[in-house]
């Protein structure tokens, strides 16, 4: 099965996470208060960080093993991202910046305005990507996002700098995309309304760890809004 | 009667100097921005001594060096048959020299400036670490990369000391321009020595504005 496995301690200057859980196709949201170490917990996922101690698995492949000293580079991994940032590459236009995670050189171009036009940007294709609003380059971060034909996708606020607007636009469209995907998709957001509309599961932070893992029904907002107020409460 | 092989002597010093700081120095200054070691302000310090030593003090050490009695020079004189110092080899390394340390600098504080964002979803494109340093760090950086030549290009064109030390000053074989308008000043030939620094500044303007136009083009 392609499970994404993760128990791993990473650490930055004056902060360390330990975090555990599984994660099955879906969507799995990562919740809990600013610093606990959410976004430290995806730094090891996609490989940019290297966890002090533990292991990152996917299936029976492993990643991460720190004591078997296993690390796989963050470019053999397969990972795509959307963060809060697009990190899109200024001087390259939206397709180009696509074009990038395009494996093999056939039909690179092509390729990428296909997946332009999947998330709804086809027509930014050779626009001026600083031009760009902050909803179009969600967009065309996560058609660089799918462009790569990721096996974990990883989101971390992918929607906080969006107005309310292309907010929802873009939520729904993730929604449609991760869906279409199949994959093991961990989510980090501070939103109850994100959890609520992407998460099959829910995995509760405090400051430094991870707690529980608990099983979410889709749209239900209720049980969602009382799990992460329990959760925020401890 | 104008003589141009100061010129020609000049060019081919600022050229060669320029290609050879630029290309191992942008190569320094990346190790050097990636590098996470205490170590790294240790190097660039010793890298950047040049810019503040006196050019003359600068020339007496690399003529130590590279002088027939110095380690380098000796080698090379085993190597190649004939001295370095008094050649116009020899005010090729003094330029570079004395360009180097402007452009690891400029570089160095561009390199650290980009975004390491940009760096990591590169990565996760997939992109190999060599091309992440080449089509994201050093693109991203390029304006200040560009600065960074331009002022080592000024440096090698414009030096005066360091050159006078290493390559000394003889007419058609190591005398550049600038040592050139000394020589015409201190025997004067007030033409040559007006005429040789109209076609320095001339060269530096042309220079700094062409590489002030690649940095708008790249500014975006």
């Amino acid at each position: 099965m392609n499970e994404l496995f993760v128990s791993v301690t990473a650490q930055v200057p004056r902060f360390a996470v330990t975090a555990q859980f599984r994660a099955l196709p879906g969507v799995t949201a990562l919740v809990g208060p600013s610093g606990s170490g959410k976004s430290l917990t995806l730094a090891a996922i996609t490989g940019v960080r290297r966890p002090t101690a533990g292991t990152v698995s996917l299936g029976d492949e492993t990643w991460v093993d720190v004591e078997r000293g296993v690390f796989v580079s963050t470019q053999n991994r397969r990972v795509a991202a959307v963060t809060q940032f697009p990190a899109l590459l200024p001087h390259l236009t939206p397709v180009a910046n696509v074009a990038m995670a395009v494996e093999g050189r056939h039909d690179r171009d092509h390729r990428a305005r296909q997946w332009l036009q999947r998330v709804g940007a086809g027509h930014l294709a050779t626009s001026d990507t600083i031009t760009l609003s902050g909803g179009e380059e969600q967009r065309v971060a996560l058609a660089r996002a799918l462009a790569r034909r990721p096996r974990v996708l990883v989101l971390d606020e992918p929607f906080s700098a969006l107005d309310r607007e292309s907010r929802i636009a873009v939520r729904s469209l993730v929604r449609d995309v991760v869906d279409e995907l199949a994959i093991p998709t961990v989510l980090v957001t501070h939103d109850v309304a994100d959890v609520a509309a992407l998460a099959d599961q829910v995995v509760l932070y405090e400051p430094g760890r991870s707690m529980q893992q608990v099983r979410v029904q889709r749209g239900d907002v209720r049980a969602v809004v009382d799990l992460l107020g329990a959760g925020a409460g401890e | 009667m104008t003589d141009l092989s100061p010129l020609l002597v000049s060019l081919r010093v600022t050229i060669v100097a320029t290609l050879v700081a630029s290309a191992a120095g942008i190569t320094v200054a990346y190790a050097l921005a990636k590098m996470r070691s205490r170590w790294a302000s240790v190097i660039e310090a010793i890298i950047t001594v040049p810019i503040v030593l006196p050019p003359t003090v600068l020339g007496y050490y690399l003529l130590t060096l590279l002088g027939s009695r110095g380690p380098i020079g000796r080698a090379w004189e085993g190597l190649f048959g004939s001295p370095i110092v008094f050649t116009v080899t020899g005010a090729t390394i003094a330029a570079t020299v004395s360009a180097l340390p402007f452009v690891v600098r400029t570089s160095r504080a561009a390199i650290r400036q980009v975004d390491p964002r940009l760096e990591e979803a590169a990565r996760i494109c997939g992109l190999p670490e060599r091309e992440v340093a080449i089509r994201v760090t050093l693109r991203v950086a390029s304006r200040g990369i560009l600065a960074g030549v331009a002022l080592g290009f000024a440096r090698a064109l414009g030096d005066f000391g360091v050159t006078v030390m290493v390559a000394g000053n003889v007419p058609g074989r190591s005398q550049t321009l600038p040592v050139a308008v000394y020589d015409a000043v201190q025997a004067g030939d007030d033409t040559y020595a007006r005429n040789g620094s109209l076609v320095l500044a001339a060269i530096a303007l042309v220079v700094l504005l062409l590489l002030a136009q690649l940095q708008v083009r790249r500014s975006r």
